[in-house]
Parts: structure tokens; sequence; C-alpha cells
């Protein structure tokens, strides 16, 4: 009776899965190999427009090569959450993919668009509430990985 | 009165003596964009939310279907209405405004047809002389609930499908002139372990096949009967897997045009950010009350049975893994003439 309560979850009947064959056969799959180009097109621009920011900062604002890193982020964020305010980006997103949801501009869509979302409940339960809808979880893990990267920096630096 | 297992014959013919249909801005640039009767430019409708946007469009076609025929909220008894909201505030905070009597009914998208068999069945018994359906759904306010924010740019699959903004009410009477409402079946719950809430038409399309073979089987009919079958919101996805459970089941649907209203809401080639096809409660609402209707009046169709599908999860639900369980009802709408 045991493994009967733990596999009921799962459990697919005879018919549910001959029915899911079916309905597999019927569906368009996800253009994946598209997809993939979109991605590295669109995922390539932004890094590029990253990069030419970072050499301008270097070149032209006395920054050093450590220190550009900054600005050249927040002026992404910037972009990002203006394109976002004008309801652009998620249209860029759809052609896009997972090149514009990688890199810090996705970051910037998902904090901007969960806090234009939720304005009307209130500046506090509504915008501050939900901003972290999303990028809460990318939050959480990065420190998580983070850490994890850096507790293997630390005991192969003492071995070292 | 019952017939067969889960069906009712409504033998003293209740009229729908008025409908209205209210749309958004991508269902006017849609094929049928004519016959709705109001339509708005702004996602917004002048309001200062999503919700509340929602909620005026459902207020402002009850109004219209009451004004259609100098009928003031007063004589209404009951109002039946639901939509996707939680806690369906659309349907309640429209019924404070109406003041009329209100029964709040939940069958997520199926809500258009379950609200709609059940005005039927309250003139058809005598517990009421008018009473109205209506149900609504924004594009906006279900991605906020049941995807990611409007804004976030996430991409779709193209097995998803797009809501319908707008609303779409029906005064169901004792007696008047307009098609009359024969018969109606009510749909069991039916879930064959689809679990992508991005893939709407392949879970919701074995419980429209189910409840269409339950129409056929419970009245002794055949398909050819009806001029058109059209289900709710199966979109291209759903459409094509039931026309296969169809041909697997040896049902002869071939006898009549079978057609889905998230088909004919949207222009598929044109308006690609629609994918599978509409979805939501407003589709089959606005393409019954608003073309559907029409098309009977104007003799083009005479007998049709309109096949509301409904998903019933939540965010929750999803989240946890639990499959989403689908329901549809269908209620056969007739020109008078017609009707045996």
């Amino acid at each position: 009776m045991r493994e009967f309560t733990k596999s009921k979850q799962k459990k697919v009947t005879a018919v549910q899965l001959e029915y899911q064959t079916l309905a597999k056969s019927l569906e368009p799959p996800r253009p994946v190999l598209r997809n993939c180009y979109r991605a590295f097109i669109a995922g390539g621009a932004i890094c590029f427009l990253g990069e030419a920011l970072m050499k301008m900062f270097q070149t032209y604002f006395g920054f050093t090569e450590q220190t550009a890193g900054n600005p050249t982020v927040a002026v992404l964020i910037l972009l990002s959450a203006i394109l976002t305010s004008l309801g652009v980006y998620d249209k860029l997103a759809q052609w896009a993919g997972a090149g514009s949801a990688v890199p810090v501009t996705g970051f910037a869509n998902s904090l901007c668009s969960a806090a234009i979302e939720h304005k009307r409940e209130g500046l506090v339960l509504g915008t501050g509430g939900n901003m972290f809808k999303l990028a809460g979880s990318v939050i959480v893990f990065g420190t998580v990985a983070a850490f994890a990267v850096g507790m293997i920096h630390w005991i192969i630096g003492i071995k070292g | 009165m019952l017939q067969g297992h889960q069906s009712w014959r409504f033998d003293q013919q209740p009229v729908i003596l008025s409908a209205a249909s209210v749309v958004g801005p991508d269902e006017c640039e849609g094929p049928i964009a004519e016959d709705f009767d109001i339509g708005h430019g702004d996602l917004m409708v002048g309001q200062k939310s999503w919700e509340q946007a929602e909620k005026k469009l459902l207020e402002e076609a009850a109004t219209l279907a009451l004004e259609r025929v100098h009928l003031s909220k007063e004589n209404i008894q009951f109002f039946i209405g639901g939509d996707l909201m939680n806690q369906i505030i659309s349907s309640g905070f429209t019924a404070r405004t109406l003041g009329i009597p209100y029964f709040g009914v939940f069958g997520a998208c199926s809500t258009s047809m379950e609200s709609l068999a059940l005005a039927a069945q309250f003139v058809n018994s005598g517990s009421a002389k008018y009473a109205m359906a209506g149900t609504c759904s924004h594009n906006c306010t279900s991605e906020k609930q049941f995807r990611y924010p409007t804004e976030y740019g996430s991409q779709k699959p193209p097995t998803a499908q797009y809501t319908v903004t707008g609303a779409g009410v029906a005064i169901v009477a004792a007696e008047g002139d307009g098609p009359v409402i024969t018969r109606a079946t009510i749909g069991r719950v039916i879930d064959m372990g689809i679990t992508d809430p991005f893939n709407m038409g392949a879970a919701m399309a074995p419980a429209a096949v189910d409840t269409i073979q339950a129409h056929f089987r419970d009245f002794r009919i055949e398909p050819g009967y009806y001029d058109l079958i059209v289900t709710g919101d199966l979109g291209r996805v759903g459409y094509d897997i039931a026309n296969a459970l169809f041909d697997k089941h040896n049902f002869p649907i071939t006898q009549t045009n079978y057609y889905d209203c998230g088909l004919m809401i949207y222009d598929l080639n044109k308006q690609t950010f629609v994918n599978s096809g509409g979805s939501g409660c407003a589709c089959s609402a606005t393409v019954t009350y608003g073309h559907l209707l029409k098309r009977l009046k104007k003799g083009d169709l005479n007998r049709i049975l309109v096949v509301a599908t409904g998903a019933l999860f939540s965010p929750i639900s999803f989240q946890q893994g639990e499959s989403i369980p689908c329901i549809a009802h269908a209620v056969a709408i007739e020109n008078r003439g017609s009707a045996s």
C-alpha cells in the first residue's frame, strides 16, 4: 500500500500514456535550432554592446579594466529598464529567447517587469513586495553558487 | 428535463432575448471584428488597473444587453457569472454594480456555456422569467495571475495560447424573439495527465471530445443534426488533437462543420503572437454572443452546438507538479423554426 501512495502522484494510466503519445505527435515542436541561432545572435549583440561600452569607459573616462565593469552594467540595466517600460523588451525576447534572458539585461527586465506589474497594489506591498518575485531565485542561487565556488577556490588555494 | 446521463432537454424553449459582446484591441484586428458590439483600442479601457478594465468590459456587455431589449436590471431575476480571476472578482464586482441577485460560478474558460446552461435551466423550470449569463477575461490579468508579468521577456512555445480580452453577456427569457436554447450537456472532469500550462489545447481536447460524444449519446442524434459544432478554445494544437480523437473513436464529426472559437477570433497567420490561438472565458463567449448569434439571425446557420472548454488548474497546482484537469459544457442553440 505504501508503494502505491508513493508512486500515486507520478502514476500515469495506460489510457493517459496512449493519449499523451498521440498528443505529442500532433504538437508543433519547439524550434530548438532556430532558437539557438537567434539566442546566439541576440546574446552576442548584447555582449558586443557591453564590450564596446567597457572600451569606451576605459578610453574616454579614465576607468581601468577592473573598474569599467560597474558603469557598463549600470548602462545596460538602464537600457533594459527603459525598453521594458516602453513595452519593447518582451517582444524582443519572444524573438531572442535565451539571448535576451541570460545577459544582465534579462535580469533587469525580470525586476523591472515585476515592479511595473504590481505598482497598482501599492508601493510597499505591490512594487516592493513583488519586485524580486522572479529575480529572487537568481539572487538566492547565485549567492549559493558563489559560496560553493568560493569554497572550492579557498581549498585549492590552500593546497596550491 | 434530464435526458440520458448528463444532459438537459429544454422543453419550454428558453429564448436568448439579447446578447452583447465587448472586445479589446487585438480582437478588433481579427477576422470577425465587425461582429463585436463594442471594441476598445485601449487595453486599460480608461481604468486604473487591468483588473478594473476586465470588470468594466463585463459591465459594458451587461448594460448593452439590457439596453438592446429595453429591459432594466430590476427585470432580471438572476445573474450567473464567472471569470478567471482569483475568487472571480470581475463577476462579483459586476454583480455589485448591477444589483441583480447573483450566482458566481467557476468553470475556467467553460464558464460561458456553464452559465448559459444554468440560465436556460432556470428559465425552463420557471425559476426565473429573465436570467442573465455573462463572463469575461483580460489578456493582461491572466498573464499576471497565471504566467509572468506582462512585460517579462519569456519566450512562448508554439503550443501556447493568447487570452482573449473581452466579455460576453446573454439574457435568457421565457418568451420573446430570438434563437432558442434546446439542449445542454454538462461535462465530466477529464485529466489526461498533461502538466504543461503552455499546452492547454492538448490538456482540454479530451474533455471536449468526451462531452460532445456524451451529448450525441444522450440525445440519440447524429452530428449532422447541427450546422456547426464549435469548441471553446482548443487552439490549433487542441483542434488537431480533437479531430484525431474523433477519428480514433470512429465518431462521425465529418457529418457537420466542426471548428474552434480560438481559431476564429484571430488571424493566426497575421497575428503570430497568438501562437496556437485564442483562449480565456471571453473567447467562446464573444465568438458565440457576437459572431455566431449574428449568423443564426441571418439564417446562415440554424442549429449550432457550442462546447466551451475549461482547464481547472491554478498557478499553485501546476507549480506543485499536478496535472491539469479539464472540463467542457455543451449548449445547443437553434433558430425557432428549425427546433424540433
